[in-house]
């Protein structure tokens, strides 16, 4: 009996698990071995095999020459140059604004949903997913048109500037249009589990808080977003951590002072062909969002414990 | 002047009426109570006096002043909500000290006072609990003491012991009476059960439809329900159809359809001929084999044991009357180890004093 139960819950678990070990567990474990590694002559990793015309393989790491293989230098490099650490912040600037604005905009709109007629509710879901059905370059693209010199948006944008005597401006290629771009593309993740959440809010605890004397500013300070919490959290992880590693909007929309560290990490990788440093700029940013996340649940448990005392 | 006064109030959703020209004013200090089947327009009336719905037609007055124009949160008009609405978030305290935090009342006063409400309602020990973690009575406790912590000029209940199991509820009413003689504070209480109802208030609104049927105390109301909604409502009640044959000074003579004639209270408003029914109470009755009839003030009948109900304390025996009218009739079961005094088939003979019943016209 206990036996067979055993069995399911492998049977179950078993495939997602072995999935994630193949395709997340042991590629990060390659890429964090690569990060103490040399580049190759011409790009990638320097070889620790030697393969013969034969097809023998024999190893030419050995407990003697191991310094020639391996090295702390890609992480030296990126704590010396300071290049880095700015490129970082920066990132974390653009993805964490990112959040903040898709946070501001999708509150009021999941609100909205969740407290609509339930027929117009699920038409309002489809429309906050409908974006998905496109292609995401395509999607991207279309702001380039949009945010361009020539279109009507920009050219009327200017127009009324001038009115106001105000030079024109040039939307397109500038940290406006990143933050835009990156805006619009993660708008949804932050909707849907805020709306899931709101979704599920007792009305009768807002009519008892306005019962006892709260006002509409009060309500929601006081019921409506501290029980929303959780969907917040939820939004701002599924929106922060996507946006930090994003490289297509800098590289469409962005100019040449608007680059990320994913559009580094991508470079490291595809153009300089130096794998062993875009290793570390990846664990480097995983390390740091782990750091946030730790932090923050940190705080959270703390508040809690304050909450109860 | 009283201290609430519901003048003529309509409500209306659509083209239903949920409240329907209602007049009521209640005084300071009283415990009243809206009593009525489901979906009579108890909880929109509460609604309306806490200030969520808005008045079709007539005027609520609280103190002296029309609360027309006044918000919820400004009406000094506090609610328990049948599901208690806790807010999840907040432990006990922090529930309690919701309505003192937004009088934006200082911090020590704030301590004090919720400190005081938990002992109210003996839930010291459980300050720095969540909601989820208590028990339904608890938890309806919290609600109360919540509602009544600043003290509000009326306090509104709406079926607040509904989810409550019988005895636990039983523990709660005592509460709640006592609670309410300490504090003070005015209580409109709703609920549907009118066991409750008899037992809580000073006052009882019987209400059927959106109207006001009967308003009186509780005595009178059960003793002397004004018409056949009402007496069908309150408790258990024999209904038999009469028209009224002769009148008295004080007494006038009723013939009860196919049984015969029996003297009853004089009503006012009524004529020979006048159809009604006499409203009578089972434990008003009584029953013995024989009955010495040499009461001029008591009225008799015969009839048959139809069938008996053991509940313990009381036994209901239902006669069948001559004409074949069932009549409901309780004996308490008050003899050392007796559980009933008659059979089924039983011959028996039935008994009322002429002001035991009651003549409701139709
Ligand atoms: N918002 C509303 N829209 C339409 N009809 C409503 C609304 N609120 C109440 N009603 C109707 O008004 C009538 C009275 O409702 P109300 O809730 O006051 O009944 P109640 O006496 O409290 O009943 P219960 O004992 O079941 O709680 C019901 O028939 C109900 O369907
Ligand atoms: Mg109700």
């Amino acid at each position: 009996m206990a036996h067979s139960k055993h069995t399911t819950k492998w049977l179950i678990s078993g495939p997602p698990l072995l999935y994630l070990l193949i395709f997340f567990a042991i590629p990060s474990l390659i890429m964090a071995f690569a990060a103490f590694r040399f580049p190759g002559d011409y790009g990638g990793l320097m070889p620790l095999v030697s393969t013969s015309d034969a097809g023998a393989s024999t190893w030419l790491i050995n407990q003697n020459n191991w310094r020639e293989f391996l090295t702390l230098e890609n992480f030296l490099r990126f704590v010396e140059d300071k290049v880095y650490v700015e490129l970082f912040i920066k990132s974390f600037w653009y993805a964490g604004l990112t959040t903040l604005v898709c946070l501001v905009m999708a509150y009021p709109l999941a609100w909205l949903i969740a407290r609509s007629a339930r027929k117009t509710r699920d038409l309002l879901v489809l429309l906050v997913i409908l974006p998905f059905w496109s292609n995401f370059l395509i999607r991207v693209y279309a702001w380039m048109i949009i945010l361009g010199p020539q279109s009507y948006f920009s050219s009327t944008l200017n127009k009324v500037l001038a009115v106001f005597g105000i030079e024109p401006v040039s939307l397109l290629f500038s940290q406006f249009a990143v933050i835009v771009g990156l805006v619009y593309v993660h708008l949804p993740f932050m909707v849907l589990p805020l709306y899931a959440n709101l979704e599920k809010h007792d009305m009768t605890l807002l009519d008892a808080a306005q019962d006892l004397g709260a006002n509409a500013w009060q309500r929601f300070w006081k019921v409506t977003w501290p029980l929303s919490l959780p969907g917040v959290w939820a939004g701002v992880a599924l929106v922060f951590i996507p946006a930090l590693g994003m490289f297509a909007i800098p590289d469409l929309l962005g100019g040449t002072n608007s680059m990320m560290v994913g559009n580094l990490i991508k470079q490291q990788f595809l153009d300089s062909r130096d794998w062993p440093f875009g290793s570390v700029l990846s664990i480097m940013l995983t390390l740091t969002v782990l750091l946030l996340a730790a932090i923050a649940s940190w705080a959270g448990s703390r508040h809690k414990k304050k909450g109860k005392k | 002047m009283a201290l609430l006064e519901i003048r003529d109030v309509v409500k209306k959703f659509g083209d239903f009426t949920a409240v329907n020209h209602v007049s009521l004013s209640i005084e300071a200090g009283e415990f009243f109570t809206l009593l009525g089947p489901s979906g009579c327009g108890k909880t929109t009336l509460l609604r309306m006096l806490a200030g969520f719905e808005k008045p079709d037609h007539g005027q609520i007055i609280l103190d002296g002043q029309d609360m027309a124009h006044v918000p919820p949160e400004k009406r000094p008009v506090h609610t328990v909500f049948q599901n208690y609405a806790l807010f999840p978030h907040m432990t006990v305290a922090q529930n309690i000290a919701f309505p003192l935090k937004m009088e934006q009342r200082p911090e020590a006063e704030i301590k004090a006072m919720v400190q005081e409400a938990l002992e109210d309602v003996r839930l010291q020990q459980f300050a720095t609990r969540f909601p989820h973690e208590l028990s339904g009575g608890q938890r309806q406790r919290v609600a109360i003491a919540r509602a009544l912590v600043s003290r509000p000029r009326l306090l509104l209940l709406d079926e607040p012991l509904s989810a409550l199991d019988a005895k636990l509820r039983e523990q709660m009413q005592i509460e709640l009476i006592t609670l309410q003689k300490e504090v003070g504070v005015t209580f409109v209480y709703v609920t549907h059960d009118q066991g409750e109802a008899l037992a809580l208030s000073h006052r009882i609104a019987v209400m059927n439809k959106g109207k006001v049927e009967q308003l009186d105390v509780p005595e009178t109301i059960y003793s002397y329900p004004k018409n056949r909604f009402v007496a069908d409502f309150i408790g258990q009640c024999n209904l038999l159809d009469a028209t009224v044959t002769e009148i008295g000074a004080e007494r006038m003579k009723i013939e009860i359809a196919g049984v015969g004639i029996a003297e009853a209270q004089k009503v006012e408003g009524i004529e020979i001929g006048t159809k009604g029914a006499l409203s009578l109470r089972p434990e008003k009755i009584k029953l013995g084999v024989t009955l010495p009839a040499d009461d001029a003030d008591e009225v008799h009948f015969k009839g048959q044991v139809h069938d008996c109900l053991y509940l313990g304390d009381v036994t209901i025996y239902i006669i069948e009357l001559e004409n074949g009218t069932l009549v409901e009739t309780m004996l308490p079961n008050s003899d050392p180890g007796k559980a009933k005094f008659f059979d089924d088939n039983d011959l028996v003979e039935l008994a009322w004093r002429f002001d035991a019943g009651h003549f409701l016209p139709v």
